[in-house]
């Protein structure tokens, strides 16, 4: 999967002309399988987009806007575009949407000849020979205009002296009324929510309107809207940056070391500015440490499609033994048709019906050999849901604990209250509960998706050594929560808060392990999924 | 009275469409007001799949067209019914990017019916769009409600 293209692909994240900030605060790198990444404020984001910019700007000698529409269609991968430009720059330019470099039309050009008819408009020239000839395209633009001028959008007529100022056509001549142009844009922008690819309003242009000429046009509110599009477009086309996904929080994560082709074998969990945690690779609003981001769009998945009806299947249902269509008795006697097979069979037994008789309402069948063979067969069918069963209730308990959260907080402070009043201890002799508490927390998040991860495992010797640290953490993580729901007496203070710290770093001490060997064992290729990764 | 700019433009289309005339297999059937115009659409020639049949295209305008455009559905009722195509949905909504994200303000009623026209006339077989009765099931009256996909450029 490490291809020479693949590893040339994952070092050009790393080069895009905007990393070295003295602002950002490098997160120190703690393990093998952590990544290194920069919490950076929105300002900072604007100011990189800037520097990009002024960047290409530099280098290929343009405004700042056509810099700015050449980058956003080369993804801002600066490199690419200046290959890309010194190959064939017309080429560079069209494709991006925008003129060739020496033609004049290139900037907005009130002077330019009206179009006569909505339905033939003239199309610029995609080839380079427009740029090998900018005289033609000199004189035409020079023609100067006597004729009125009719917008084909409003079919309002404005007398060729006012062209200038009511109307205007972007580089590829396509002229309309100004205040057709700001109906427009305005919403394009507050209808739409486009920001970067906002066209030409002839049918099929593809000419970008411009950031500068957008910000001529609109009023301040819709141009500050406009410039909060861009940068989401930004983030979300930079494929090194993240928007921190909890509420409120303005923050953008850069990371160069997870690119979707490392996620097999990493889960890139960082934590932002804001004090939240998120996964770098699929944006998921916490930890999902240990599983790999695949494993948890698969797991949520499942569970929503599944659970529920799972667990109402295994209570109310049979599979038919024939053809294993699912059966639910909803009254009746115990002598049952399968509508889709018309087996015959007996609900108690699941025996043939045939060997019955007229026994109705009862079964005195149950031990003989032809119901306990379908009986197997029925068990075999229902193994795989019960496994399932198994890890999602085991799963869902841990989950439903992180709900109880702030009760389990709550009530600890209420003991450590108590502790500070009966036992004499000072407020900073009692945190050692909380910080248990904390412990607590986290390990069960980690126990949460470890039943996740154990699910999709195949059974071997790496997956029983996986599921002994689990059961080891889950055992140190009940005893730890035994001892924090004991009332504190005041002569047992001492030896509680003893085995509490104690108990809270044999807990520590578990955690560190499982996710330790589980992490490092995707690096070593130690774990073999029965889905594909 | 200071005509609104969709009024001014529908009045201006419906002009030349008096003068000019409509293309061939394209009729206007009703244009009372400024707001709901109906027109017939029939395919032309022999190798079409909607040989003999005649749609009603209805167009709702809006007070925003042309920089917004118009709802646009096939007439379902006693006279007339939705073509079997696959981009056109039983209850008569279509789904053509011209009537979504590649509209623009220079496009007018009469090249929204050529493009429909056209859209029928490289129909290779008759069929209900995949999903149609899911999709009718719980569909808004109103077309532009609905976020399309266009995922299909052939037909």
């Amino acid at each position: 999967m490490s291809s020479d293209e693949d590893a040339n692909d994952y070092f050009e994240y790393e080069d895009d002309g905007f990393e070295d900030d003295e602002m950002d605060q490098e997160a120190p790198v703690k393990k093998d399988y952590d990544v290194a990444y920069n919490v950076k404020t929105l300002s900072q984001v604007i100011d990189m987009q800037k520097k990009a910019i002024a960047n290409i700007q530099t280098v290929l000698e343009l405004d700042a806007s056509t810099a700015a529409i050449l980058l956003r269609h080369f993804g801002w991968n600066s490199e690419k575009l200046q290959e890309q430009f010194f190959n064939d720059p017309s080429k560079a330019l069209t494709d991006a949407g925008l003129s060739p470099p020496s033609s004049p039309s290139a900037h907005t050009s009130p002077l330019l000849p009206p179009t006569a008819s909505s339905s033939t408009p003239p199309r610029i020239t995609r080839s380079s020979k427009r740029v090998a000839t900018p005289a033609t395209t000199r004189s035409r633009s020079a023609v100067s205009i006597q004729t009125s001028f009719e917008c084909p959008v409003c079919c309002i007529e404005y007398p060729a002296a006012s062209l200038s100022t009511k109307t205007l056509a972007l580089g590829c001549g396509h002229r309309f009324c100004r205040d057709c142009w700001v109906e427009y844009v305005v919403g394009k922008i507050r209808t739409d929510g486009e920001s970067a690819k906002i066209q030409c309003m002839e049918n099929g242009c593809h000419r970008i309107v411009k950031g500068s000429l957008i910000d001529q046009l609109v009023d301040p509110d819709t141009s500050q809207r406009y410039r909060k599009l861009l940068n989401e477009a930004f983030v979300s086309d930079t494929a090194t940056l993240r928007w921190c996904p909890h509420p409120g929080c303005e923050n953008v994560i850069e990371c160069s070391q997870a690119p979707p082709r490392m996620l097999n074998q990493i889960v890139p969990t960082v934590t932002c500015g804001c004090g939240n945690e998120l996964c770098f690779g699929c944006g998921f609003a916490a930890s999902h440490r240990p599983v790999l981001c695949k494993l948890v769009k698969l797991w949520q998945k499942k569970c929503a499609d599944d659970s529920e009806t799972a667990n109402w299947l295994q209570a109310n249902t049979k599979e038919c033994i024939k053809c294993q269509s699912t059966i639910e008795k909803n009254g009746g006697c115990n002598h049952m048709t399968c509508k889709k097979c018309k087996w015959e069979f007996c609900w108690v037994c699941m025996g043939p019906w045939s060997e019955h008789g007229t026994a109705w309402y009862q079964c005195n069948r149950y031990d003989e050999k032809s119901g306990m063979d379908a009986r197997d067969s029925q068990a075999k069918s229902r193994a795989s849901l019960e496994r399932y069963l198994h890890y999602f209730n085991r799963w869902a308990n841990h989950e439903l604990s992180a709900k109880l959260d702030a009760d389990f907080y709550k009530n600890t402070e209420k003991k450590m209250e108590a502790m500070q009043q009966s036992g004499n201890l000072s407020w900073i002799e009692v945190q050692f509960a909380k910080q248990a508490v904390d412990t607590v927390i986290r390990a069960r998040i980690t126990l949460k998706w470890s039943y996740c991860m154990a699910f999709y495992l195949k059974r071997n010797n790496q997956t029983e050594l996986f599921e002994d640290n689990q059961r080891d953490l889950e055992r140190a993580v009940e005893n730890l929560g035994y001892l924090l729901e004991q009332n504190p007496e005041p002569d047992s203070i001492s030896k509680l808060r003893a085995d509490i710290t104690n108990q809270s770093a044999y807990v520590q001490k578990r955690h560190d392990i499982l996710m330790d060997d589980t992490l490092k064992g995707y690096l070593e290729r130690r774990w073999e999924f029965s889905v594909d990764i | 009275m200071v005509l609104s700019i969709s009024s001014r433009r529908l009045m201006k289309e419906l002009k030349e469409i008096e003068t000019k005339g409509t293309p061939p297999g394209i009729q206007l059937l009703k244009a009372d007001d400024m707001e709901t115009w109906i027109f017939l659409i029939s395919v032309l020639g022999d190798e079409t799949v909607y040989k003999g049949e005649t749609f009603a295209l209805k167009l709702k305008f809006e007070p925003g067209y042309p920089i917004d455009y118009p709802q646009v559905t096939f007439l379902s009722d006693d006279q007339y019914q939705p073509p079997l195509h696959p981009h056109v949905y039983s209850n008569g909504h279509i789904c053509a990017s011209i009537l979504g994200s590649e509209w623009s303000p220079v496009l007018t009623a009469l090249s929204i019916c050529i493009t429909i026209q056209s859209m029928l006339a490289s129909c290779k077989k008759k069929e209900r769009p995949p999903g149609n009765d899911r999709y009718v099931r719980s569909a808004p009256l109103n077309p532009k409600l609905t976020r399309w996909a266009y995922e299909d450029d052939t037909v």
